[in-house]
């Protein structure tokens, strides 16, 4: 059994029957949104902690690693990034103000940029395997001309960190198509948008655990 | 084997072989006390009200007591001031107990899958045996060479893990005189339950004669040095001696100048090349029915007159 | 008293005949099917743990090999805690009780998210599955704890049981994710924080452990996975690592994950003390609160885990201090439950003797854990069957006893149907009795120095082995008598009233079993949930 709320626009939204309103169950789905971003943040956290760690342990091994990354495409995938929460905040924003078609637009451009920043990371990777810069085992110290025989260990912290943002960006990106193509489905109003905002905050997490990775791993080396 | 000691593991206790040990006892039989008589009171408490308040008729009237803020202040602060007491008095005795004494007689020990080895200063090495003189400050310097293990001794209550990569290290002074168990107390595969030592304790002109005639080894005939490596080595962790029996590898008993059936490979006679191939690179060939990477290689921990006296004791075994 | 109109639609239909067909249960969103899916999957986890557990005591019952050889052993070990630690008692009583009852003790129709809760349990046969799936490649013989770096070396199948492992711990967090907001959200008009039972508290507390503390075994796990598949070198000291780094991302979450253990336990105790003395609870407040401070100060004490592993002194004394600590509102809660008692009217149907079977055994757990928290003291007993003996006295002594006592409390509630009173007791003699002789031996064993995940064992020890595996007998049968009591209640059980027990809490106010949507009216509380006046 579910309730309809109509927006002056003739607009329904059906909330599940054990709200007492729509607004209730938009305010429990931000809080739930929000509970599971704190998990992320402290499985993400954990990894910080490790790679502080071996830091404070090898400082010269990490620095020695951290030579290969390209500061300048860590930065613009900052940029864009940045740019794509403002675009997710947009695509609320016009959602809020009953403009779905720029709101779809909004989130489209999200979606692309979410691309463009998984293409640059495709670029760093390739080009680090290029140069043998494997992960552990796979590093072959040799071939790579490394001075320090555990240059696999930064490595590997590398790809885990960079490799699991990259899926949760990848997964940000499905959720925001999802979001899109209930957009032009035309289900949100401006009294109902739930999803969207949940994808939202989801997004700007995503973003704001890149902005804490891109210092530690390219500019902190 | 036989393990005579005078631990007398029948008892609730190990049988205290060091100061700390009658500390700490001491401070068991505290807990142990306090521990009661919470139980009591708290089991007797339960009891009691069980049996006083049981249900007379299906109206009964029950008293509304929410809270007493007096009596719950009382027990939250009495357990509290119990458990910082014992905390402190637990401080001491740890305090002394990871106190590394100066001057303390050193001996280096490694634990490995599946065996202890002992290293004196004097060069002297010994498998699963450490001999120590009484009343005297004795410190052990542990490593691992492969996964964790822990080094703990029921009678001394003490204990420390032996971590790969890194020493960690025990001390202790025993006043008993004695045998007492040396088990391993952390997870490390197959044989975990069969990495036991002896910790032997003797009168200090014992223990000089001992290391003393520890030292001669390199006067001993061949095969009898074999044996005090094949002792020390611990390869009777997984090879029989004394009968066909499997432990985890074959057996050597009457091995020298058999058959050996190989996996995937013609029949090998064995013979000295074989056995020094097997204990160099154990992988090269594998007996039928066993598996593969289980042996460890010893290149590098055995010089040239070792192998030959680890062979000619292996010539000896029927 | 609580008002709330409690009738359903008509006299027959309820949440359990409302659709039929399987396909209507793997699809349903109703919290209450879902915690009867839970009560199922778990029970068949729980049997399948314990025949480990029986095997284990068969080939413990003397020295050398027995019906195993030591690989075997060292895997039905491993798979034992697995099964126990994360299908049986971590998911238990929230998934289960929680799951069930959390909603109706609130006023609610369903939880906050209902799809998510499904979701979870598909989440946990998924992770179980995976789990199982081991027993068919490689078995694994870590030990549940996986430590480092022989999990990195053994050549058994870690990475897929670590990624099962992964996998429940999702559907834990989701689990309390999803209660966290239920209980932030939906209480009905009237049921403040201070009205709500005292088993939404425990269940409260517990999920905010289930959501700060699990995400780091995931992470812990993860970083395990890539440790074996790529050789990183975090935790392999060959590589440069550090084995006992796994030791403390592992407890971080392992010493709060005890406390998701045990919390929920002592929230259902809370409701048959106070039911079954027909009394308010005594000092509720404190209850309340000495769960959130348990559930705090828990993420501070891991090191208690490790005050041999290699880890300074100095920080074996701060963990042993904080360890301490957290004692204090365990020590209240056994107070106030006693005190409960006190000038009450009690009766010793079978829930209540399982209330007090926890009461006794927790009281044993739990001074024995103190007694571990003392430095030198954990030293002599860390890894010997002492442990053993406290964890499982606290586990199985503590939660086991609740969520038999709290399933056969609830079960007219849930079935609408009374099983027989009479086996009900017979299984919980067998089991408080073979249970104290099963494991209070192993205090003793522990104290003579025998230590833990042994295969084998050095002559003196025989005799209290054997009287252990005698003991483990007599639990078995308690269970298999406990299950005939249930099975035999579905089938043939008399219909049972609304409120058998004179409960007041809001789902006594409910028929038996409650309808679909747990109440037609939302209901309006005007007092607490204990007013027995």
């Amino acid at each position: 059994m579910s309730t309809d709320s109509h927006s002056a626009h003739g607009h329904e939204h059906h909330y599940a029957h054990h709200f007492r309103s729509a607004e209730h169950e938009y305010l429990t789905s931000k809080e739930g949104i929000w509970l599971f971003m704190v998990t992320e943040i402290l499985m993400f956290g954990g990894l910080f902690v490790g790679y502080s760690i071996f830091h404070n342990i090898y400082p010269e091994m990490f620095a020695e690693g951290a030579k290969s990354l390209d500061w300048k495409m860590g930065f613009i995938n900052t940029l864009v990034l940045i740019f794509s929460s403002l675009t997710m905040a947009l695509g609320i924003f016009f959602l809020q103000k009953n403009q779905p078609k720029k709101a779809a637009m909004s989130l489209a451009i999200t979606i692309l940029c979410g691309a463009i920043f998984m293409v640059i990371k495709y670029l760093e990777y390739t080009h680090k395997f290029h140069l043998g810069l494997f992960p552990g085992r796979y590093l072959d110290v040799a071939k790579v001309g490394a001075e320090h025989a555990n240059l696999g260990m930064y490595f590997g912290f590398y790809y885990c960190m960079t490799g699991l943002h990259g899926i949760h960006v990848l997964l940000g990106m499905c959720l925001i198509s999802w979001c899109l193509f209930r957009t032009i489905r035309g289900d949100f109003n401006p009294n109902y948008y739930t999803a969207v905002e949940g994808v939202g905050i989801f997004w700007h997490i995503v973003d704001l655990i890149w902005i804490f990775l891109f210092p530690l791993l390219y500019l902190v080396g | 084997m036989m393990w005579f000691n005078l631990a007398q593991a029948q008892s609730f206790m190990p049988t205290e072989g060091t100061k700390i040990a009658t500390q700490v006892d001491n401070l068991y039989a505290f807990l142990l006390l306090a521990s009661f008589v919470s139980c009591v009171i708290l089991i007797g408490g339960m009891v009691y009200f069980v049996w006083k308040y049981r249900r007379k008729t299906d109206h009964d009237k029950t008293a509304y007591i929410t809270h007493n803020t007096f009596l719950e202040f009382l027990w939250s602060f009495i357990p509290l001031v119990i458990f910082l007491a014992v905390f402190g008095w637990g401080w001491y005795i740890y305090h002394d107990m990871r106190t590394m004494p100066k001057d303390a007689l050193e001996v280096h020990v490694f634990g490995k899958q599946w065996a202890w080895e002992f290293e004196y200063k004097s060069g002297v090495k010994t498998g699963n045996l450490v001999v120590v003189p009484v009343n005297k400050d004795v410190k052990l310097i542990m490593t691992s060479k492969d996964v964790l293990h822990s080094f703990y001794i029921p009678s001394f209550r003490i204990k420390q893990d032996v971590v790969p990569g890194r020493y960690t290290a025990l001390w202790f002074n025993a006043d008993k005189l004695g045998e007492f168990h040396v088990f391993c107390a952390e997870y490390c595969g197959t044989q975990h339950s069969g990495m036991l030592a002896t910790l032997k304790v003797v009168p200090q002109a014992e223990y000089d004669a001992w290391l003393e005639e520890e030292s001669q080894v390199g006067t001993l005939p061949l095969a009898k040095r074999g044996e005090k490596i094949f002792s020390v080595k611990a390869c009777a962790s997984c090879h029989s001696v004394a009968d066909a029996s499997t432990k985890v590898g074959p057996s050597l008993w009457k091995k020298f100048a058999a058959t050996e059936h190989i996996e995937g490979e013609p029949d090998v006679n064995v013979d000295e090349n074989y056995l020094r191939e097997s204990i160099l690179t154990p992988n090269a060939k594998i007996t039928k029915g066993f598996p593969k990477g289980v042996m460890p290689t010893f290149q590098g921990q055995l010089n040239e007159t070792e192998l030959n006296a680890l062979i000619e004791y292996i010539k000896t075994l029927k | 008293m609580a008002t709330a109109a409690a009738h359903g639609h008509s006299s027959d239909k309820n949440y359990l005949n409302e659709t039929s067909g399987i396909w209507s249960w793997l699809t349903t969103l109703d919290h209450k099917r879902i915690g009867i899916m839970y009560f199922i999957s778990v029970m068949f986890f729980f049997l399948l743990g314990g025949i480990m557990a029986l095997l284990l005591r068969l080939e413990l019952m003397s020295p050398g090999p027995t019906i195993m050889t030591a690989d075997t052993y060292n895997q039905v070990m491993t798979y034992h805690g697995a099964i126990m630690v994360f299908m049986v008692i971590i998911p238990g009583i929230p998934a289960i009780l929680g799951n069930f009852f959390l909603p109706i003790h609130i006023g609610a129709k369903d939880v906050a998210f209902p799809k998510l809760n499904l979701l979870s349990w598909y989440l946990l046969m998924t992770g179980a599955l995976l789990a199982f799936s081991t027993l068919f490649t490689h078995k694994i013989d870590t030990g549940w704890t996986f430590y480092t770096p022989y999990s990195i070396k053994t050549g058994t199948s870690v990475v897929t049981m670590v990624i099962a492992a992964f996998i429940m711990g999702m559907s834990s967090i989701l689990t309390g994710l999803n209660f966290i907001a239920t209980v932030h959200k939906l209480r009905a008009p009237g049921m403040t924080m201070y009205r709500i039972p005292l088993f939404v508290w425990a269940l409260y507390s517990t999920a905010i452990l289930q959501v700060l503390a699990t995400p780091v075994l995931g992470i812990t796990l993860l970083l395990l996975s890539v440790e074996r598949a790529f050789g990183v070198g975090i935790f392999d000291p060959a590589l440069g690592g550090d084995p006992v780094l796994f030791q403390h991302f592992f407890w971080f979450y392992s010493h709060p994950a005890v406390y998701i253990m045990i919390l929920p336990a002592m929230g259902v105790v809370s409701e048959l003390i106070a039911t079954f003395s027909r009394k308010t609870i005594f000092g509720y407040t404190a209850i309340a609160y000495s769960s959130l401070g348990i559930a705090g100060v828990s993420f501070f004490v891991w090191g208690h885990h490790m005050f041999v592993s290699g880890q300074s002194a100095t920080a074996g004394i701060v963990f042993s201090f904080i360890t301490m600590l957290v004692g204090v509102p365990t020590a209240i809660k056994m107070f106030n439950w006693i005190a409960t008692m006190y000038k009450g009217s009690v009766q010793m149907q079978s829930p209540m003797l399982y209330a007090l079977g926890f009461l006794f055994l927790f009281a044993i757990g739990g001074v024995t854990g103190i007694m571990l928290a003392v430095l030198p003291i954990d030293v002599h007993f860390h890894d010997t069957y002492f442990v053993v003996a406290h964890f499982h006295y606290v586990m199985v002594g503590g939660t086991l006893m609740a969520i038999m006592g709290g399933f056969f409390y609830w079960f007219p509630k849930m079935f609408g149907k009374m099983y027989n009173e009479a086996t009900a007791r017979l299984s919980f003699v067998f089991i408080f009795i073979g249970f104290n002789v099963t494991f209070f031996p192993q205090f003793v064993l522990g104290a003579m120095g025998m230590p833990r995940r042994y295969f084998d064992y050095i002559p003196a020890y025989h005799s209290l082995n054997t009287i252990s595996t005698v003991g483990s007998w007599l639990i078995a049968t308690g269970f298999l008598i406990g299950l005939y009591t249930i099975i035999n209640g579905l089938m043939k059980g008399e219909k049972a009233p609304a409120n058998p027990w004179g409960g007041k809490t809001l789902e006594w106010t409910t028929t038996s079993p409650p309808p679909h949507f747990n109440f037609d009216v939302e209901p309006v509380i005007t007092a607490g949930p204990y007013e027995y006046r």
